[in-house]
């Protein structure tokens, strides 16, 4: 019961956050300077044109009713056409979205699969060589940008090695995994480094507390102790910190589907800012905040169920 | 219940590697624990009881390390490979511990942490440990016990959260119960209640118990023998009669004469002068000289060995006769 | 109970390790990024179209690029545009978003409630999508870049700034500040601020490291740095198609990339750990 309503109260508290992302949105292209359209259509656009276009997008209208249209337009799930591409912005994003979300997916899980045994291994072996090597190893790639290692990985495995293709996203749902892999592998390093160094900190201020020593004197496997109370525990601030990350992962997903040459919302964005495709890049950032939203709720709920206490 | 089983401790030494050197926390400690018995360890804070009690059952961190025979059940606990120490810990000796706030663990329910217990002392099904949880509530006197043990720790109050741990550390049948400082946490009433429990499991189970704690009163109300340790060492031991009638050690003098007598409140144990020296900077000779009105020359030359005056009777101090003499003068 | 374990003894360091190491790398790279002509062999932009794509030798120590160009000159003077991303990009936020975030924490109340909404609502945008969109509309280059970061990351040094703050003013010195009678500008800044600074400075440190991955990766996108400047990001962009076969291209550029980062992440570090001696 309690959790049924602390959900309805995060539910409605995301409220006021979705209207800010539509607020910055909006906003976004009044930045532009001179008026969206001829920058839209460049320097050698006719008068006419410009002027139809602004009034096709409501531009000629004062800005609070502006933003009021915006808003209605989003509820009804318009969020305008392409210029480039002549077709409407949704369809594009319902198009490129999931593959966005399945490679963020795929290097979550890969990020976490790395993180938790090596954080494991560092705390227990604190100080010792291979905690040194593995925070070493991390800490050289939280410092190189997430399209170096792509291109780094393309190369080695996909150009050189050729166990892996060196772009685009196939055509089956294997074929996708196939595809997906080196570049979710790129974004997942520097997301597994920032998570093992957090696990590990938590593994070691857990590993201490007597609830631990209560259950080694109880006489539990050692196994059982490290799973159940230490890991458990240890991973209830590691969760908030993922939810955290998950914006970071995004918009290094924007660069890697650049690198691999993948059909994902983040390349269509990057594609649309070449091509000054305004309501594209809109619609695209509009997205990918509200995934991010979405993500933090369901890391909060991820948190009531790791921790009872919240749930009161 | 087959007999009970004696716990013999012998030289126990417990050693922390620091950047400045090593730290003795425990230095050759000896002492029994009787089938039945209840032990006293007695001491002011930092005095090594705790880790006494931690390190006869390897639950000493790393840099930490432990030396010397503890004989449980014909087997030396100390070299004994952790598979086999697991099977002791928690199923022949179970250890209690002083803040059940951070003992139990605040993300799994009071059940599943009583059931882990069952699940690796015992051949009980699902059903039987259940059955056996409810029981174990009903011993400890937890009212509701069905519908309690779904609940998580930070739902318990703090003297029912002590019975929870005691249900828990009790739930397989332990021959010797270790207790750190299982009532300092908890108001007095509830202290007492905790006490009369743990004294009524040990006559039921014919359990042993070693109990930890700073306040003689406890003492003096369940214990029968008394270890009392000072930096690191047991200066004395007797029956509790014998140290609260006769106590030979100046440091046992000292703590009993702050504790006030005739059923008067509690006090801290602050009426010696001076504070227990830091165990990386012990003077010479006998720890507890500096502090000592009957301490003399030959005090600071060696530390005092602990000698055996009489059966079951033992004191580390070179003017013993001298403190039974005094007893009526104030330290 | 626990053990009453003496004062760590190994005899400190005036300055630690990491603060050692980081801090002298920094101070090379910045000499590197202040005089990038006293050391490059040849200008940045010179083309030989009788070198082109050479492996490293001893006339061109990191080899040619596809137009001839020296590529450890481009290095080099890459030091310049990277090393003035990381600071120009970041000053700012640090100067505005400490100061902003220690009067709103002093002030406390309604202003901190605002201001916690704010930062909720701001760290839903995945921060590079935000700037990469504001760059997008701005236009490409450094300028729009670093008003882009700007716009949004001042808000983390603000954050960082009022958790600091309501600690500090609730210490003695502060309230005996009010006792006095000084003013909150003189006790905000004239006495929480030396109090609150090093924490930041450190976040500071992280997020110069940050700003390199940041300007370098637009510098990649192409909405950053723009060629033919010498940038990292822009040389392994150019380089891109040539990865295996002219490794020189791009590994030179990204070991650059890695080497400045670490220096401020070891710089930081260093800070931390002077700052938790001193406490």
């Amino acid at each position: 019961m309690h959790l049924l309503l602390y959900v309805l109260r995060r539910i409605i508290q995301l409220i006021p956050t979705l209207l800010f992302i539509a607020l910055v949105v909006f906003l976004l292209v009044h930045l532009l300077p001179g008026d969206p359209a001829s920058a839209m259509l460049g320097d050698r656009a006719l008068t006419a044109d410009v002027n139809r276009i602004n009034h096709d997008l409501g531009l000629d209208r004062p800005l609070p009713v502006q933003f009021l249209l915006f808003l209605r337009n989003l509820a009804h799930g318009d969020l305008g056409r392409s210029i480039q591409l002549h077709e409407s912005v949704l369809s594009l994003i319902a198009q490129r979205l999931p593959v966005t979300m399945l490679l963020t997916a795929m290097s979550a899980l890969i990020a976490v699969a790395l993180a938790l045994p090596l954080a494991f291994l560092a705390a227990l072996r604190r100080d010792r060589e291979a905690d040194i090597l593995i925070r070493g190893t991390f800490q050289v790639g939280l410092s190189m940008p997430v399209f170096y290692i792509g291109l780094l990985l393309l190369t080695f495995f996909g150009a050189y090695l050729r166990w892996f293709p060196v772009g685009g996203y196939g055509d089956t749902f294997a074929g996708h995994l196939y595809h997906l892999f080196l570049p979710a592998l790129t974004l997942a390093l520097s997301l597994s480094a920032v998570l093992m160094r957090n696990l590990r900190q938590a593994i070691l201020q857990v590993i201490g507390a007597e609830y631990v020593d209560f259950a080694r004197a109880k006489g539990l496997p050692a196994r059982l102790v490290l799973f159940r109370h230490v890991l458990r525990n240890a991973l209830i601030s590691t969760v908030t910190l993922f939810g955290l990350q998950i914006g970071t992962l995004l918009g290094g997903a924007v660069v890697t589907e650049t690198v691999f040459a993948i059909p994902g919302a983040g390349r269509l964005m990057i594609e649309s800012i070449y091509g000054r495709d305004y309501p594209v890049v809109q619609g695209t950032t509009l997205c990918l905040a509200v995934v991010v939203s979405l993500t933090f709720l369901l890391t909060d709920l991820a948190q009531v169920a790791l921790d009872p206490r919240l749930s009161r | 219940m087959t007999g009970g089983l004696s716990l013999e401790v012998t030289n126990l030494s417990t050693t922390f590697e620091t950047p400045l050197g090593a730290v003795t926390a425990v230095d050759g400690v000896s002492f029994d624990v009787r089938p039945g018995e209840v032990l006293g360890l007695v001491g002011e804070s930092g005095s090594g009881k705790s880790v006494t009690l931690r390190s006869l059952i390897g639950l000493i961190h790393p840099p930490g390390k432990v030396s010397g025979r503890v004989i449980w059940n014909g087997q030396d606990l100390l070299s004994l490979p952790s598979g086999r120490l697991a099977r002791v810990r928690g199923g022949e000796i179970a250890m209690i511990f002083q803040e059940p706030m951070t003992a139990l663990n605040p993300v799994l329910t009071v059940g599943l942490q009583i059931e882990e217990n069952l699940r690796a002392h015992t051949a009980l099904d699902r059903g039987q440990r259940r059955a056996r949880a409810v029981e174990l509530f009903d011993l400890v006197g937890i009212p509701d016990a069905k519908r309690r043990l779904e609940n998580y720790p930070h739902q318990f109050s703090g003297g029912m959260r002590q019975r929870v741990m005691i249900a828990i550390a009790l739930a397989s049948n332990p021959r010797l119960l270790l207790a750190d400082e299982p009532t300092t946490a908890l108001d007095v009433t509830i202290q007492d209640q905790i006490l009369k429990l743990i004294l009524s499991l040990r006559d039921e189970l014919g359990m042993g118990v070693v109990l930890v704690t700073h306040d003689l009163g406890v003492v003096a109300a369940t214990c029968d023998r008394v270890a009392v340790m000072y930096a690191g060492r047991i200066v004395e031991t007797g029956t509790v009669v014998d140290i609260f009638d006769g106590p030979r050690h100046a440091y046992t003098r000292g703590l009993l004469s702050s504790v006030p007598r005739g059923g008067a409140e509690r006090a801290p144990l602050l009426a010696i002068e001076g504070t227990p020296p830091a165990l990386s900077a012990l003077p010479p000779g006998c720890a507890f000289g500096p502090r000592c009105s009957f301490a003399t020359d030959a005090c600071r030359d060696a530390r005092p060995g602990l000698l055996t005056i009489a059966p079951d009777r033992q004191v580390a101090c070179l003017h013993h006769d001298a403190v039974a003499a005094n007893r009526g003068q104030v330290a | 109970m626990t053990i009453a374990l003496p004062a760590r003894s190994r005899r400190r360091r005036r300055f630690p390790l990491p603060l050692v190491v980081g801090g002298g790398m920094l101070a090379a790279q910045l000499l590197l990024a202040l005089f990038p002509s006293a050391f490059a062999p040849y200008a940045p932009d010179s083309f030989d179209y009788n070198a082109l794509m050479q492996p490293p030798s001893a006339a061109h120590l990191f080899g040619t690029d596809n137009f001839g160009r020296d590529v450890l000159s481009r290095v080099i003077h890459a030091y310049s545009v990277d090393m003035q991303i990381a600071v120009f990009a970041t000053v700012l936020p640090f100067f505005f978003g400490t100061s902003v975030g220690a009067v709103i924490g002093y002030a406390g109340g309604m202003a901190e409630t605002i201001f916690g909404r704010l930062v909720d609502a701001i760290i839903t945008f995945p921060f590079l999508v935000l700037v990469i969109a504001i760059v997008a509309v701005l236009g490409p280059g450094l300028i729009n870049m670093y008003i882009a970061v700007g716009v949004v990351d001042w808000v983390f040094y603000a954050r960082l700034a009022v958790a600091e703050v309501k600690v500090q003013k609730r210490l003695d010195y502060a309230e005996a500040g009010r006792a006095m009678g000084y003013s909150p500008a003189r006790i905000v800044f004239r006495h929480l601020m030396p109090n609150i600074i090093t924490p930041l400075i450190v976040y500071w440190m992280t997020d110069m490291a940050l700003a390199i991955l940041l300007g370098s990766s637009l510098g990649y996108l192409g909405l950053g740095a723009q060629p033919p400047i010498a940038e990292w990001g822009v040389q392994i962009a150019d380089a891109k198609n040539f990865m295996a076969t002219a490794w020189w291209m791009s590994v030179f550029p990204g070991i650059a990339i890695v080497l400045a980062g670490l220096s401020f992440s070891l710089t930081g570090d260093g800070v931390a750990e002077t700052m938790r001696t001193r406490r």
